[in-house]
């Protein structure tokens, strides 16, 4: 059990948000692995981008967005007063539903992170990190002689492994992931959980998806959530065979959702 | 028939036409089973169109027309009961003729032969008139006619009245094409004459500016000088002072409001702004002359400077103050169409708030920005009011802000204003003056939408 303790990355204790009067989170209490890819499965409203985003304070950002609990990153109390949120960015990044490369070349897109954050001291090394980041993403191949023409020009799918590759070059060590495959076809979706599953042992992965099998597919952990509440999380295994209560059980075999 | 009697006669036609379409179409189709093609209102519009189109089309023909034939066989007339008359007079003939007629010539003072013409040109118009009317109505019965033939349930009513809207659509856009291509026709062809009279490299590389022609030729100084030269100094400089004043004050309130300003607040400041561009420039200019420039001279003075009393700095500051809203409120709404998932992206990078709007939301936004700037300098080369009062009209060539300078705008208006001779080298100076400001604005745009091309950031 200890060395399970330890191994905790992410850890959330009394989560509430309200966005004005209304409350979207109600006490959120969860633990995220490292190396580990935690999915967060709930009907359409319940909260999952919420919660996702509480993670890098994205929610920061929005009018009339009340945050309350605790949020730790390896031990750290990311809503103290304290932290620079621009570099719990950096460490925290994100992946959207929607692929949103910047308009710029795809060099650019890649090197955007690595420039703000002063990461490269060279042309050379920065070559080096977009290189490498489009590797990881597995869009090297496809890319790599038309680095400079416009990220806009690559196909949904591409532009999702690019949007993966500008995050990763940042190097974070966790990665959040809002239904990162959802404007995706099958194909591009396996490319994607394929590639998930090999960031796995470098990042802890959030990802929140709709779809069953793909939780079932790329997690090790799986969250229920539902109207606010974290109902029931644990093993993805288990969950999904057998899992602890009725609503879970109800929304994974597809009753409610 | 009068012309506002024959319009009302054929608004009246299609209004029937359109009641008459929709009646029968019901009737027809009530008899058969067969579904509809069209909705009824299609089928009246496109009876009402039958009955209308053709006619109006004749009698704006017909109108245009008639006056050439009427004048032609008046001064025929006029030749044969006058005998031969020399083009001036027989124009003064035809004028008397006219003006008789229309009542405005005391009898008492017009010659036999006018009365007889104004007569015979009375005549003349009523038959014009009549056989208007006449025409117009019956091809519009016609038509109305031909077309409630065709009033069929399967007819395909909903496509002729799409393809009527198109050409429509067409119709107005060729004429909008034609009337920019007339004017330009005009400046270019009364251009052509000005360079008759003054040679293009003087207009063109002139650095002298004083468009006095003597009314009698053998005055001293007969010839004016027409080098354009400081009139284009002098509406550079105001353009670029204002210019120096509105793009980053526009620009900067523009991302402020945009990305800064919490809604509330975004909801006053901006209609606010946007009410210093309902200021009439006239107001504007009197603020320049008799606030602003007193300022600016006892100012100048006290820091041992001469600023005379009308200053290019006066006429630029003013202008430049009345030209941040456009930029300030176009450049909000296309920084505002900038997705937000792209500052998502950027903020989900660790980006600060102002390397985002740099890096990521301006570029996004810089097509739409060039074109409000763009926008903005039209509007400061075209301003005549600011400069007349505040900067003068002293063609001064010089780069010292501080001195009274004039505008091309401004010397077009003083070319133009009080009697001219419709042709003399001073009046069609103002058509020269005017095809250059066009060529140059063409210029910049053109420039700009290559500029635009090359660096703009697409997003989807
Ligand atoms: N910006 C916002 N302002 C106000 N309310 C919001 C905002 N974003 C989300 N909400 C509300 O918070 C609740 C949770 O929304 P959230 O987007 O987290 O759901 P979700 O689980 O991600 O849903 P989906 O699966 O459809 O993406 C919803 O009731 C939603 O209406
Ligand atoms: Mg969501």
């Amino acid at each position: 059990m200890s060395s399970q303790e330890e191994n905790i990355k992410i850890r959330t204790s009394g989560v509430t948000v309200h966005y004005g009067a209304a409350q979207a989170l109600h006490g959120i209490d969860l633990d995220i692995r490292a190396n580990e890819v935690t999915a967060l499965i709930g009907p359409s409203g319940c909260g999952k981008s919420t919660f996702l985003r509480c993670i890098n304070r994205m929610n920061d950002v929005i009018e009339d967005c009340h945050f309350g609990g605790k949020i730790e990153i390896d031990g750290e109390d990311i809503y103290s007063g304290e932290i620079d949120v621009v570099e719990l960015r950096a460490r925290v990044g994100m992946v959207f539903q929607k692929p949103n490369p910047f308009p710029k070349s795809i060099y650019d897109n890649v090197a955007y992170g690595p420039r703000i954050h002063g990461l490269a001291s060279s042309k050379d090394e920065l070559d080096h990190m977009v290189e490498t980041s489009l590797r990881r993403a597995g869009l090297w191949q496809e890319v790599h002689d038309r680095l400079h023409t416009s990220g806009s020009g690559l196909s949904g799918g591409q532009q999702q492994r690019l949007c993966i590759a500008r995050t990763i070059a940042v190097d974070p060590n966790v990665v959040l992931m809002d239904e990162p495959c959802s404007a995706l076809d099958p194909i591009a979706t396996a490319i994607i959980e394929e590639l998930i599953e090999e960031l796995r042992s470098q990042y802890t992965i959030v990802i929140v998806t709709h779809s069953m099998q793909q939780a079932a597919r790329v997690s090790q952990r799986t969250a229920y959530f539902h109207l606010g509440h974290l109902v029931e999380h644990g093993d993805t295994d288990r969950i999904f065979t057998n899992p602890a209560n009725k609503q879970t059980e109800a929304y994974i075999s597809g009753k409610i959702g | 028939m009068t012309l506002n009697f024959l319009v009302i006669c054929l608004i009246s036609l299609g209004v029937y036409s359109f009641l008459f379409g929709r009646y029968r179409i019901r009737k027809v189709t009530q008899q058969v089973s067969v579904k509809q093609h069209s909705r009824d209102v299609y089928h009246a519009t496109f009876l009402a169109a039958c009955a209308t189109i053709v006619p109006l089309i004749v009698l704006i023909v017909w109108s245009s027309l008639s006056p050439l034939v009427l004048n032609g066989l008046l001064e025929v007339q006029l030749q044969n009961m006058v005998g031969a008359a020399t083009v001036g007079e027989m124009g003064v003939l035809i004028a008397q003729t006219k003006a008789f007629s229309a009542g405005l010539l005391n009898p008492a003072f017009v010659s036999d032969d006018v009365k007889q013409a104004a007569s015979y040109y009375e005549s003349l118009q009523a038959a014009s008139d009549t056989g208007r009317a006449l025409l117009v109505l019956a091809i519009g019965l016609v038509g109305l006619a031909f077309g409630s033939r065709f009033l069929t349930v399967r007819f395909t009513a909903r496509h002729w009245v799409e393809r009527l809207a198109t050409w429509l659509m067409i119709g107005a856009s060729v004429i909008a094409i034609l009337t920019t291509i007339g004017i330009v026709l005009s400046l270019v062809f009364e251009t052509i004459r000005f360079f008759d009279s003054v040679s293009v490299t003087e207009f063109l590389f002139g650095l002298h500016w004083s468009p006095q022609i003597a009314i009698r030729a053998d005055q001293a100084g007969s010839s004016g000088s027409f080098g354009a030269i400081p009139l284009f100094a002098g509406t550079l400089m105001i353009t670029l002072i204002a210019m120096v004043v509105a793009v980053p004050v526009g620009l900067m309130s523009a991302i402020y409001l945009s990305e800064y300003a919490t809604p509330r607040l975004r909801n006053i400041a901006k209609p606010t702004i946007e009410v210093l561009a309902g200021i009439p420039t006239v107001v504007y200019g009197f603020f320049a002359a008799l606030v602003l420039a007193p300022l600016l001279r006892d100012g100048g003075s006290d820091i041992g400077l001469t600023v005379s009393s009308e200053s290019a700095l006066a006429a630029g500051l003013v202008m430049g103050t009345m030209i941040i809203p456009f930029i300030s409120s176009l450049s909000d709404d296309v920084i505002n169409a900038v997705p937000q998932n792209l500052r998502d992206g950027a903020a989900a990078l660790g980006a600060t708030r102002s390397e985002t709007i740099i890096q990521v939301v301006l570029p996004a936004a810089l097509p739409g920005i060039v074109s409000a700037v763009l926008l903005a300098i039209s509007r400061a080369i075209g301003e005549t009011m600011i400069v007349v009062m505040a900067a003068g009209v002293a063609a001064n060539l010089t780069a010292n802000p501080f001195e009274s300078v004039t505008t091309v705008t401004v010397q077009i208006v003083m070319l133009l204003v009080g009697d001219q001779e419709f042709d003399s080298a001073k009046t069609l100076a103002a058509f020269a003056l005017g095809l250059l400001l066009f060529i140059i604005t063409l210029g910049l745009n053109i420039l700009a939408l290559y500029v635009v091309n090359k660096y703009r950031e697409q997003y989807d």
